[in-house]
């Protein structure tokens, strides 16, 4: 089918994995393509698209999703101020991450983790590497895309919306 | 003979080079290696664990056909295969000593309430995470 992209090497995912694997190991560092470039053995010209084809989002996107995700476990588990997780997850700055988390999630840090605490009593008995992974962020359009959005939803006509 | 599973087998790209690592590096036992033409029944054991087999098969004919080979090596290869989850006393220690041995490690040594994992994959990508239980 001519819409079907061709089918990857093994050899080449499996490497493409070894990226994917570094960055879920240290998401707080900085993952420049040059980098993972380099851990896959490939082209930095080849590897974004590669990657995408391979896990379904940008390297960079993909980034993100986990860093969420940590934060989301440090939150749930820990009582470290909001402030020094959003450091130790890789943000360079609390407004940064507060905008990037509510984009992703939905919610804020601080609504994340009152909940989580009540939710998650009843997970004990998964491996907590696993739950971790459960709870991974479903992030299937860029952030900046999904700001976007929502600033055009606010700037819309309000036509059908009832004003008081 | 007690009833329950006895193999659960995992995909992997060559099954001498899955055999090198289960055996040299994690020190599983060889259970059964028979062959029959192209086809290679091969089993692996955790040495504490007599009446579970780990399977290590290859994708191919003649079970199946070359299309769906090639897409089952690929979900290999992406890691996209269920988590595998061993149970070691020392953690750290087990990695320590599957580090020299070259496994690749794909998370450091964790504590999360009493117990300890970390994440290493075997050569085709399958995923493990090994964890050691609380005390």
């Amino acid at each position: 089918m001519s819409g079907d992209p061709p089918s990857q090497d093994p050899e080449l995912l499996r490497r493409l994995l070894r990226a994917k694997d570094r960055m879920d190991a240290a998401s707080h560092e900085d993952w420049p393509v040059r980098r993972l470039a380099r851990v896959s053995g490939v082209s930095e010209a080849h590897f974004a698209r590669s990657f995408k084809q391979a896990f379904g989002v940008p390297p960079h996107r993909y980034l993100l999703t986990r860093r969420i995700e940590r934060a989301t476990a440090l939150l749930r588990d820990t009582a470290l101020p909001i402030t020094e997780i959003a450091f130790q997850t890789g943000w360079e700055s609390l407004g940064t991450f507060g905008r990037t988390f509510r984009d992703i999630t939905g919610e804020s840090p601080g609504t994340v983790r009152s909940r989580a605490r009540t939710a998650m009593q009843q997970l004990d008995r998964v491996p907590a590497c696993i739950v971790s992974a459960a709870h991974r962020p479903d992030l299937r359009t860029a952030v900046s895309e999904k700001r976007r959005r929502e600033a055009d939803d606010i700037n819309a006509p309000e036509t059908t919306k009832e004003i008081r | 003979m007690s009833q329950g599973v006895e193999v659960v087998g995992l995909y992997v790209r060559d099954q001498d080079e899955a055999l090198a690592f289960y055996v040299e590096k994690l020190g599983f036992r060889v259970h059964t290696d028979v062959r029959n033409g192209d086809y290679r029944w091969l089993t692996v054991q955790h040495p504490d664990q007599p009446s579970f087999q780990l399977g290590l098969f290859t994708p191919g004919p003649p079970v199946l056909d070359a299309a769906t080979a090639q897409a089952v090596r690929a979900v290999v290869a992406k890691g996209a295969m269920p988590p595998l989850v061993l149970t070691v006393d020392d953690c750290r220690a087990a990695c320590d000593r599957m580090r020299e041995r070259g496994v690749e490690f794909t998370q450091e040594p964790v504590d999360r309430y009493g117990t300890v994992d970390a994440g290493f994959r075997d050569p085709s990508g399958n995923g493990w995470k090994m964890i050691q239980a609380r005390r």
